[in-house]
């Protein structure tokens, strides 16, 4: 594992993500669909919209966003390239750039669905540091999760089913933390009230990297 | 895993674990009240389930040290049996609940968690069935079982210890620890564990057999 090679890697995802704007665009269409799905189907007021079904539906939006981004991290990628990163990179690279990139990615994408969130269900978030830290280390747990699963699923036949019940189940940990820290943090607690979660988050994201990064060159082989 | 002393140990202690479990005096709590003769036989079963998922696990990093059929075998049949295990668990829990808190599924943390636990499971088998090639599928599943393992962990024991719970010893309950200072429990408590933990790996043994000689049929066939 090299520092020149995870860069590497990296901005070959970037580049290729840039050049096929399609994907990207879809996965953004699919958010802001999403989120104008729930704001028809609850036909409230977005005053009246209680807190915890606020924090609930973002994070189901979020999740389900996500399983649909990093689907593509390896299902998408053909036996070729596969091979060709075989003898250019070591296992242990690309599991560390693709983990990298979909953090990044999928960070950016809560950031711009709590943009189009909040805009029709309305922001009650009181706490914006606490709330943007949460979302970094929720993508982080979610982006590793879901590209080693994505790694599995890929190896299967109806992989993209595979990818969620595999991946949803193995997800629930990460989740319930990062609503709890994000409930904290649209009733405006104290940041000293969330760090024994956010360490609890914190931890759950560096045993998954761990076991990521080290089981990945045993799918990879295959 | 041939020799016989250690069935023979294992149906004397089922025995009197059904025996005494029932007919032994137990301490008079109040909501419990007879119920608590519960712990031999829900307890036990979570802790029979922890062991032969344990041992499917390190069968699964040994498959990955060394690769050979025998281990999988053994990972895959140890995780059966352990969600066989984890199902009783949930199942005795809910006739229980059902007495002692008036309704089999009440939400309650543990319940949830161990839901969750065997979607985990049960999404290990899927995988194992949707993989067509046997050295493939046995690699892919056994790091599936790893990431499975290494989740159960928080999901079972740090997520539900930061929540108030009905369940007996979270919330300010009454759990064994406190309760059992006459010892009464003890008394059948320990052979429960060792017995219904020994009768798991029984059975498992009885699976890695049939499995053993159906490979043997395939690999006639062919």
């Amino acid at each position: 594992m090299l520092f020149s090679e995870i860069s590497g890697l990296l901005k070959k995802e970037i580049t290729i993500e840039l050049r096929q704007k399609y994907a990207i665009n879809g996965i953004l269409l699919y958010l802001a669909g999403t989120v104008f799905i729930c704001y028809l189907s609850i036909n409230l007021q977005a005053t009246q919209l209680h807190p915890i079904i606020w924090n609930a539906l973002y994070w189901i939006i979020l999740l389900f966003t996500a399983v649909n981004a990093v689907a593509k991290s390896f299902l998408h990628e053909s036996a070729g390239l596969m091979t060709y990163y075989y003898t250019i990179a070591s296992g242990q690279s690309i599991i560390a750039s693709k983990i990298i990139y979909y953090s990044l990615l999928l960070t950016g994408l809560a950031v711009i669905g709590l943009g189009f969130y909040g805009l029709v269900l309305g922001n009650p978030v009181q706490n914006p540091g606490l709330f943007i830290i949460n979302i970094m280390l929720g993508s982080v747990g979610m982006a590793t999760t879901l590209s080693l699963v994505s790694s599995i699923a890929a190896k299967a036949q109806n992989n993209q089913t595979l990818l969620a019940i595999l991946g949803l189940p193995l997800l629930i940990p990460v989740l319930l933390m990062s609503i709890k820290i994000s409930k904290n943090a649209l009733d405006g607690l104290p940041w000293a009230s969330s760090y024994d979660e956010l360490a609890v988050l914190g931890s759950i994201d560096a045993i998954v990297c761990a076991l990521a990064i080290i089981l990945f060159p045993y799918i990879w082989r295959s | 895993m041939k020799s016989v002393w250690w069935k023979i140990l294992c149906v004397l202690l089922l025995l009197y674990t059904v025996v005494g479990g029932f007919l032994m005096d137990v301490p008079r709590l109040h909501i419990l009240n007879e119920s608590i003769r519960n712990t031999f036989f829900h307890v036990p079963m979570w802790l029979g389930m922890m062991t032969l998922l344990l041992i499917s696990a390190i069968y699964s990093v040994l498959y990955l040290k060394k690769p050979s059929l025998r281990y999988d075998v053994f990972a895959s049949e140890f995780a059966k049996t352990g969600i066989l295990f984890g199902v009783l668990g949930v199942v005795t829990g809910m006739i229980w609940a059902k007495f002692t808190w008036t309704s089999a599924w009440s939400g309650d943390p543990k319940q949830n968690n161990a839901a969750i636990a065997l979607l985990i499971y049960l999404a290990y088998l899927l995988l194992r069935n949707s993989l067509k090639d046997p050295q493939q599928r046995s690699r892919i599943s056994a790091v599936y079982n790893i990431l499975a393992f290494s989740t159960l962990i928080p999901l079972l024991y740090i997520l539900p210890a930061q929540t108030d719970s009905l369940h007996p010893g979270s919330g300010g309950n009454a759990a064994f620890a406190d309760i059992d200072l006459d010892n009464r429990l003890r008394v059948v408590f320990y052979p429960a564990v060792i017995g219904w933990t020994l009768l798991g790996i029984w059975l498992s043994t009885i699976g890695i057999r049939i499995q053993n000689i159906k490979n043997r049929f395939d690999y006639i066939k062919k």
